[in-house]
């Protein structure tokens, strides 16, 4: 197949488009796994949840409270839902994890991956597996852009802006901030962090909280462009995890590049070979594994 | 006239019915009970336009039929296959061996369809599909104990390949799911094309389950192709329409066409975004009197108005038990030889027949999506525009591979 140069950067830009949600979901498995050391296996159920707070808070809220006319609108959707799955993340940590912190994190993985089944199985039980349609997305991100050498979505150009935006900005308050600062202090030595006097249990709690608010935001940026199922975080989750492996657990900024780099490979798998697009990112997992055991940007243990 | 053939139809029934209760021969229905297995995605993909409502058609069925046959209970069991080959082979070999069960039913994905009704076969066990499209069921893969009830992808690709084709759609390019279903509907769709004076300029093939086809869609796009063929399914499809249409793909030159769509798709794409596609069916809920009848009931228990499958899932129990009644034993040669030489008449089939090859040919409907402004209720989605006889539409005998066709 002829590759033009149109062909090739229409391909750059889905694959950017895909890339920027596997950044953003394995950016926050990696603030999890840096400071609570556990792979936390309930991040697709809850990138799952916030697409579902998108949902229903746009067909379902109003009705609820009496007043059908009234829709969560997108915009308070991508600031209610990580909050509220923020929130039950904040829970599942004092209520659970906390308590496996001694443990290997084995138990950790074994516990969250538990309440991903039990979430989806829930979820599944109730709502239509092939999905269900958003339709809140807002008018003026609807329409195309003409970029030169393609008609693009404008909500696409939007979603990977945006994601751009939050994923930078995390890595610049963890490595370029005090706060950050004292995050990753707290995952070298709680103890002499505690001793300057800072609340360390709070911290990882907040920190949970918003790793798991990341996946949220991500769902509901993922609402209007594929259909909202509680299958749809199960199947996200795996290319997730290969990319956090291919970057290197814990490392905040290999798994923003790694998550936007593999984007793009599987985007260009797509035109060359496409039944093999699903297999693509396990199977360059395996030649890093083998390679470089540590990922791309892990540091060596 | 009509009045006396009815009374001397029920009396005739009356007397079979009164026989059967009066001397039930020892030994007619083998283990003392009949068993039906309903094994499908019960989860996945396909789990929405088929998956439990196709067991509902089915227990609604043998509720109907009044639970009992020839004076033995009547047992319904489902499971789930996770569109997993190996999974749906072991959990039929479980059934056959330990279970009990005498009869399968929905099979959605060819890929686990071929799987179990090769066991059938081995076994000596009726597998009655109403859910897998592969035309490989009635032609190489066929059995002595296989049907296959609602639709299959030749008529499928012939009543839709022959609807676009006249109306100016010549070339064509698929997207297509990447195992025996999507390679199936994709050959058979592309030989009527082909035909009628049409050209296939193009396909690619995707995973079972993506989310995202937008690649796949701008490669239809750079085809400069006329028509988008889906060779796709379930949440496959539905992605995919819903995502073209947010790339601009299929409203200007282009048209996309869906090979396979249940209203169960419809419904979760909205008329908004589906409105004016066509596409071939076996079933609608809201095509007579006997349909809408049927469709409330099963509506009152599922929620949701019944697909092709499910419908189809309820008329191949209903006959199946018909036939254990009239051959007066379960004995699966026995059922067979009936289930072929009756007449299929209810709800779902108008004179449908079972053939030499398994096939069980009936009444397609060529079917558009109606305008929201058109649309009177939340299942009010389809009209029909064509009925096509299911000699017109199905694969005729003397095409057929079957080893059980003479030639």
């Amino acid at each position: 197949m002829g590759m033009s140069f149109q062909t090739v950067m229409s391909q750059v830009m889905l694959g950017l488009n895909n890339g920027v949600f596997y950044a953003i979901l394995s950016l926050g498995l990696a603030v999890i796994f840096g400071l609570l050391n556990i792979v936390n296996f309930v991040h697709g159920a809850l990138y799952m949840l916030g697409a579902y707070v998108a949902l229903l808070g746009f067909n379902q809220l109003g009705p609820l409270l009496g007043r059908p006319d009234f829709h969560l609108n997108y915009w308070a959707a991508l600031i209610v839902a990580p909050l509220v799955v923020g929130a039950l993340g904040v829970l599942i940590e004092k209520t659970m994890l906390r308590r496996l912190r001694k443990f290997d994190h084995l138990y950790g993985l074994l516990l969250t991956f538990g309440l991903a089944l039990i979430i989806q199985g829930v979820f599944t039980n109730y709502f239509n597996v092939s999905g269900d349609a958003y339709d809140g997305k807002p008018e003026v991100l609807s329409g195309v852009v003409d970029l030169g050498f393609m008609l693009f979505p404008r909500y696409r150009v939007w979603v990977i802006g945006i994601s751009l935006v939050v994923c930078f900005g995390t890595w610049f308050v963890i490595e370029r901030t005090k706060l950050g600062s004292y995050l990753r202090a707290g995952t070298e030595n709680p103890e002499l962090v505690k001793a300057f006097g800072i609340n360390v249990p709070l911290m990882i709690t907040l920190t949970y909280g918003f790793g798991v608010g990341l996946a949220a935001f991500a769902g509901v940026l993922a609402a209007p462009i594929y259909s909202v199922s509680p299958v749809m975080g199960s199947e996200m989750i795996i290319t997730v995890f290969a990319v956090v492996v291919i970057g290197g657990m814990g490392s905040i900024m290999g798994s923003i590049v790694t998550g936007l780099l593999l984007g793009m490979v599987e985007g260009f798998t797509k035109v060359v070979y496409a039944p093999a697009s699903g297999t693509v990112i396990f199977l360059i997992m395996v030649i890093v594994l083998l390679v470089k055991p540590a990922g791309l940007f892990g540091k060596e243990a | 006239m009509k009045s006396l053939y009815s009374s001397a139809a029920l009396s005739a029934s009356l007397l079979l019915t009164t026989a059967g209760f009066a001397a039930p021969p020892k030994d007619t229905i083998s283990d003392g009970v009949v068993k039906i297995g309903v094994l499908t995605d019960m989860s996945g993909v396909y789990s929405t336009l088929g998956g439990k409502g196709t067991q509902v058609g089915v227990e609604m069925a043998v509720k109907d039929f009044g639970g009992k046959v020839l004076g033995k209970p009547i047992v319904v069991i489902g499971a789930d296959h996770q569109n997993k080959a190996d999974i749906a082979s072991a959990k039929a070999r479980e059934w056959f061996d330990n279970e009990k069960v005498d009869m399968i039913t929905g099979l959605l994905n060819s890929g686990c369809a071929l799987a179990v009704q090769k066991l059938g076969g081995d076994k000596k066990r009726i597998t009655m599909n109403t859910g897998a499209a592969s035309t490989e069921l009635t032609n190489g893969a066929w059995t002595p104990y296989s049907i296959h009830y609602v639709y299959d992808t030749y008529a499928l690709g012939k009543v839709t390949g022959q609807a676009v084709v006249q109306t100016g759609g010549k070339s064509w390019f698929f997207i297509t799911a990447d195992y025996a279903f999507g390679q199936s509907l994709e050959g058979n769709t592309s030989l009527f094309v082909k035909k009628l004076g049409g050209k296939v300029v193009g396909s690619v093939r995707h995973p079972l389950s993506s989310a995202d086809f937008s690649s796949y869609l701008l490669q239809a796009q750079a085809s400069g192709a006329q028509i988008i063929g889906l060779a796709n399914a379930g949440g496959d499809t539905i992605n995919a329409i819903k995502q073209a249409k947010e790339f601009g793909i299929g409203q200007k030159g282009q048209k996309l066409v869906g090979l396979l769509i249940f209203d169960t798709d419809i419904k979760s794409l909205g008329l908004n975004v589906a409105q004016g596609m066509q596409f071939t069916s076996g079933f609608y809920w809201d095509r007579d009197e006997a349909t809408r009848a049927f469709a409330k009931r099963f509506f009152a228990i599922h929620k949701a108005m019944p697909t092709m499958d499910q419908a189809g899932a309820y008329s191949a129990t209903m006959n199946y038990l018909k036939a254990i009644k009239a051959a007066g034993t379960d004995d699966p040669d026995a059922v067979m030889a009936k289930l072929k030489s009756m007449d299929i008449s209810d709800f779902f089939a108008v004179h449908g027949k079972i053939r030499v090859d398994g096939r069980m040919v009936h009444d397609m409907y060529l079917m558009e999506v109606k305008k929201p402004s058109d649309s009177k209720g939340e299942w009010d989605l389809l009209k029909i525009v064509k009925t096509v006889s299911g000699d017109e539409a199905f694969m005729p005998l003397s095409e057929s591979t079957c080893p059980a066709v003479k030639k």
